[in-house]
């Protein structure tokens, strides 16, 4: 475990390179908001030139705002269309900062990693059809309470670094000696670094590998920070070290995996069907040229393979914590970050919320439901008529009632329906087989209908929740193959992760669905203890907890022969209740269905 | 215009790279859908082709890219033609996340309705796009009305425009090209089928390749022009085959055995409608166009099948079974009865 001071020391170091390369794209900053935080943004400031843009991203930004439209006052004053940039083009060279970056819209977060890709932005909207520059540097801060809140991944991969302040005092916040001069310097020095040769790009790249880092973007820009720091230091050649610090930044946050430690590295293999993709006649020796030929290479094997080891050292001691941890920690990070994009607060059924659609005629409830810009494309076309009707050649729009057009938001009152599936032995192993059926008949229909659907099992002592809520059938897919089945019964646990969850979603503005299978039978109490009698209290409170939040429930009784315990519990928490001893696909569907209605 | 990626230094990526070819050699195959991880080079692959495309001969200024002296109806009350032809290159037209219908479809002209008090239609992208192609990166994120819109034209080939008292129809025959990643939603079947191809993209998993992958996009990154020309003389390669190939493909035979073999392979795997068995068809002669063959073979259908006809399995969505494999088997067990 790094201690503070050097976790301190990395994160300013990341901000001195991002201040020295925008193109790394920017980091994400993990840590409530408080004095650390501030310090390091401010540090971060202070590196650059006084005049840089820096642009605040509230969370639920409209597409107006963040990628600009028609500017409605100066097209009315002057009958020209004007162009009001948004925020990512005014943040062009500079800086947009993102709080509460990890509950960005999907929408939101695609579009800043769509210019974080491209550098411009292609408007066109309300009209418009521009092409504005838009090359930032973003710092999305992270302010999730948990694992499960995490910035997108499909963002987060554009972003060179991922910094955690967390475990960093006040005291440990010292400012840095670099100046705005320093940085100018290093810029200048960036354009003399010389490309990394093919061992280092080997290098990084087996690294890569070896942590089970997939995407292609991470050797990238591990390069480019190695680049930036030769720079820092003003080198014009990358070193060894660079490399070795750029890996422990930009790889070991994204690490999946940790290599097996007695095993050699990975040799590097040639391609021996390469040069297929050669251009047709590379006469001058330049870095792009493809294939390096085999020579070269081969009188560098003893180079490059102790490069390989020193950046692989580099990534593992840079790892957070254990290698255990590291494990748990990055794969609910992968599954979290897949789904944070759900995760926005901006889609509430209300009126006013959610994803803009068509407008329509109608008549305004309050002005905010108004479509200006529609309203007045409407009324244009009779302006002269209008003016000739009362005798005026000119003055002001003539607009009428039916010109109004009204805003419409997608309707979001799609339902999640979540599966608590009983996996322990006493549901019997042919029972879990019908159970998964029964989901993947369900899955099929939330598909197409578009809903969402999440799966907690439960099994031996602990609930879990094997798929958060998805409309993605490769996860879903997936997470049902491992589900296996076996061991106790920890209903109560189940039933409160359900509730917990239920919650959750309708804060989202979703109806939540609750489909528990189970034979009704607990046996292990809440706090993991295997005591019947406790275990059944423990799962009757938790059911009338349910009840008290008025989600829609089913409970379907999987026994073979019921006993009675599943109707109990089914009363004690509101729900609908089937015994199906049998359990088919299309029966379950039925019940489900019907719920749907009531939520 | 920007400096992008050239299409023949793109690492591997066959199958992508294959499909787009295949779709600018015919481009009434009904567009390319492509899955595949974030960073594998989606976006890349489209924009590297866009700047290789063979020119179209137009009507000079014409904003719907009208070929000479049959200038559309549409064109009438917008364009300002001075009889004059000339070349434009084939557009390549991106529908950005967070376009709005107006400026999909065409619609008012603002400015003129404003100042002229003037009813005159302003093209969208609709009509940028046509003759060419029009890419949408992740599909899955654009609103369903929008998509159904979309491929609703790309079939009809007219892009009909009733809004704010137009009435307007003009050309939109373009080659649709979305990606997604099925990882972050997926597409409703009902639309995937309409796709003519499909192909999945996954990040190189040879680390030679990788290696190679990243040392030509630090090079690019470094010296886009200098980059560029040194793939010059490939990329023009390309554009000579998919030239050579867009001329040939009206004289492609396809002999009845290979016709036959088509239809058994699609009633064996159980692929849904005619749409498929015409796509494999169509794409089959592009391929044998493209490899500068006379006739299509068995091996065209062969190496075309998955593409064509994956998406369109009937299927239960969480089949295991690997859409590819199971065309694979179908096709052995084809060659063996």
């Amino acid at each position: 475990m790094k201690d503070a001071a050097t976790v301190w020391a990395e994160a300013m170091l990341a901000a001195a390179l991002l201040a020295v390369d925008p193109r790394l794209g920017g980091a994400v900053v993990r840590a409530g908001p408080g004095p650390v935080r501030d310090a390091w943004v401010s540090g971060f400031r202070a590196l650059l030139a006084e005049e840089t843009p820096w642009r605040r991203l509230p969370p639920g930004i409209g597409d107006e705002r963040l990628l600009g439209g028609l500017d409605l006052g100066a097209a009315l004053g002057s009958g020209r269309k004007v162009l009001q940039r948004g925020l990512l083009a005014e943040a062009d060279g500079g800086v947009v900062i993102a709080p509460m970056a990890e509950r960005l819209a999907a929408g939101t977060a695609s579009r800043l990693a769509g210019a974080l890709d491209t550098g411009i932005i292609a408007l066109e909207r309300d009209g418009m059809a521009e092409q504005l520059g838009a090359r930032f540097v973003l710092v999305a801060l992270d302010e999730g309470a948990d694992e499960d809140e995490r910035v997108a991944g499909a963002l987060a991969e554009h972003l060179a670094f991922a910094i955690d302040l967390d475990g960093v005092g006040h005291r440990d916040a010292l400012p840095i000696s670099a100046t705005v001069a320093d940085v100018a310097e290093a810029r200048a020095a960036l354009t003399r670094v010389a490309a990394p040769d093919q061992t280092m790009v080997e290098a990084i790249c087996a690294a890569a590998e070896a942590f089970g880092i997939g995407s292609i973007r991470a050797p990238l820009l591990a390069l480019r920070v190695a680049a930036a720091l030769a720079a820092l230091e003003g080198r014009d050649e990358i070193e060894a070290e660079d490399l070795s610090t750029a890996a422990g930044l930009v790889l070991a946050p994204r690490a999946t995996r940790v290599p097996d430690v007695t095993a050699e590295a990975e040799p590097v293999s040639h391609p021996d069907d390469a040069p297929a993709e050669e251009p047709e006649a590379p006469e001058h020796e330049a870095d792009a040229t493809p294939p390096e030929n085999e020579l070269d290479t081969a009188e560098n094997d003893d180079v490059a393979a102790t490069l390989d080891d020193v950046v692989l050292d580099a990534v593992r001691a840079a790892l957070p914590d254990g290698l255990d941890a590291l494990w748990m920690d990055q794969g609910r990070a992968a599954r979290s970050a897949a789904m944070s994009s759900g995760r926005s607060g901006a889609r509430r059924a209300s009126p006013d919320r959610g994803r803009r659609i068509a407008s329509r005629p109608g008549l305004p409830k309050q002005a905010s439901g108004l479509d200006v810009v529609e309203t007045l494309k409407a009324a244009a076309p009779w302006q002269k008529v209008r003016g000739a009707l009362l005798g005026l050649e000119r003055g002001p729009m003539r607009i009428r009632r039916d010109d109004f057009r009204i805003r419409r938001f997608e309707q979001r009152s799609e339902s999640t329906v979540i599966f608590v599936v009983d996996a322990s032995g006493s549901a019997a192993l042919q029972r879990l087989a019908e159970t998964k059926g029964a989901v993947e008949l369900l899955l099929a229909e939330a598909y197409v209908k578009r809903t969402q659907v999440a799966l907690i099992a439960f099994r031996g002592t602990a609930a879990e929740l094997l798929l958060p809520p998805t409309r993605s059938l490769t996860r879903a897919r997936r997470s049902l193959a491992e589900l296996a089945g076996g061991g106790a019964t920890p209903l109560a646990a189940a039933l409160e992760a359900a509730a917990v969850l239920g919650v959750a979603e309708r804060a989202k503005g979703r109806t939540p669905v609750l489909v528990i299978m189970t034979d009704g039978r607990g046996n292990i109490a809440l706090d993991g203890a295997a005591f019947r009698t406790r275990a059944e209290t423990d799962a009757l409170n938790a059911a009338r907890r349910i009840r008290g939040t008025g989600m829609a429930v089913a409970l379907i009784d999987i026994s073979p022969r019921p006993r009675g315990d599943g109707q109990k519990l089914a009363e004690a928490m509101g729900a609908r209740f089937a015994a199906l001893p049998y359990v088919e696909a299309g029966r379950v569907r039925d019940v489900v269905r019907s719920l749907e209605g009531v939520g | 215009m920007r400096v992008v990626f050239p299409f023949s230094a793109i690492v591997g990526q066959d199958d992508m790279k294959l499909a787009l070819l295949l779709a600018a050699v015919d481009r009434t195959l009904g567009g390319v859908m492509v899955f595949g991880d974030r960073g594998s080079g989606k976006t890349t692959a489209v924009r590297g082709l866009a700047a290789l495309l063979p020119p179209l001969r137009v009507i000079a200024g014409c904003r719907f890219n009208c070929e000479p002296d049959t200038p559309c109806e549409a064109c009438a009350g917008v364009c300002r033609h001075t009889g004059k032809t000339g070349e434009a290159p084939a557009p390549v037209v991106d529908l950005p996340l967070g376009a709005t219908e107006d400026r999909v479809v065409g619609a008012l002209d603002l400015e003129r309705a404003l100042t002229l008090g003037e009813k005159a239609f302003e093209p969208g992208l609709l009509a940028r796009a046509n003759r060419g192609f029009l890419y949408i990166d992740e599909v899955n994120l654009l609103e369903d009305h929008l998509v159904d819109l979309l491929l609703d034209v790309a079939q009809s080939g007219e892009n009909v425009v009733e809004r704010e008292g137009l009435s307007i129809r003009h050309p939109a025959r373009f080659v649709l090209v979305g990606s997604g990643n099925p990882e972050e939603g997926e597409l409703r079947p009902q639309l995937l089928d309409r796709f003519g191809l499909s192909v999945e993209v996954t990040t190189p998993d040879r680390l030679a390749d990788r290696v190679e992958v990243v040392k030509r996009r630090d090079a690019f990154d470094r010296d886009p022009t200098a980059f560029v020309a040194l793939w010059k003389a490939r990329d023009a390669a390309v554009r000579r085959k998919i030239k050579a190939a867009q001329a040939r493909i009206g004289e492609i035979v396809v002999p009845d055995a290979v016709l036959e073999q088509g239809s058994r392979l699609c009633m064996a795997v159980g692929a849904d409608g005619l749409r498929g068995e015409l796509t494999l068809l169509r794409a089959s002669r592009a391929l044998a166009a493209l490899e500068g063959r006379d006739a299509v073979t068995d091996a065209d259908l062969r190496k075309i099948a998955p593409m064509a006809l994956r998406h369109r399995l009937r299927r239960g969505p969480l089949d295991e079974q690997a859409s590819t494999a199971r065309i694979d088997r179908a096709l052995d067990e084809l060659k063996a009865a």
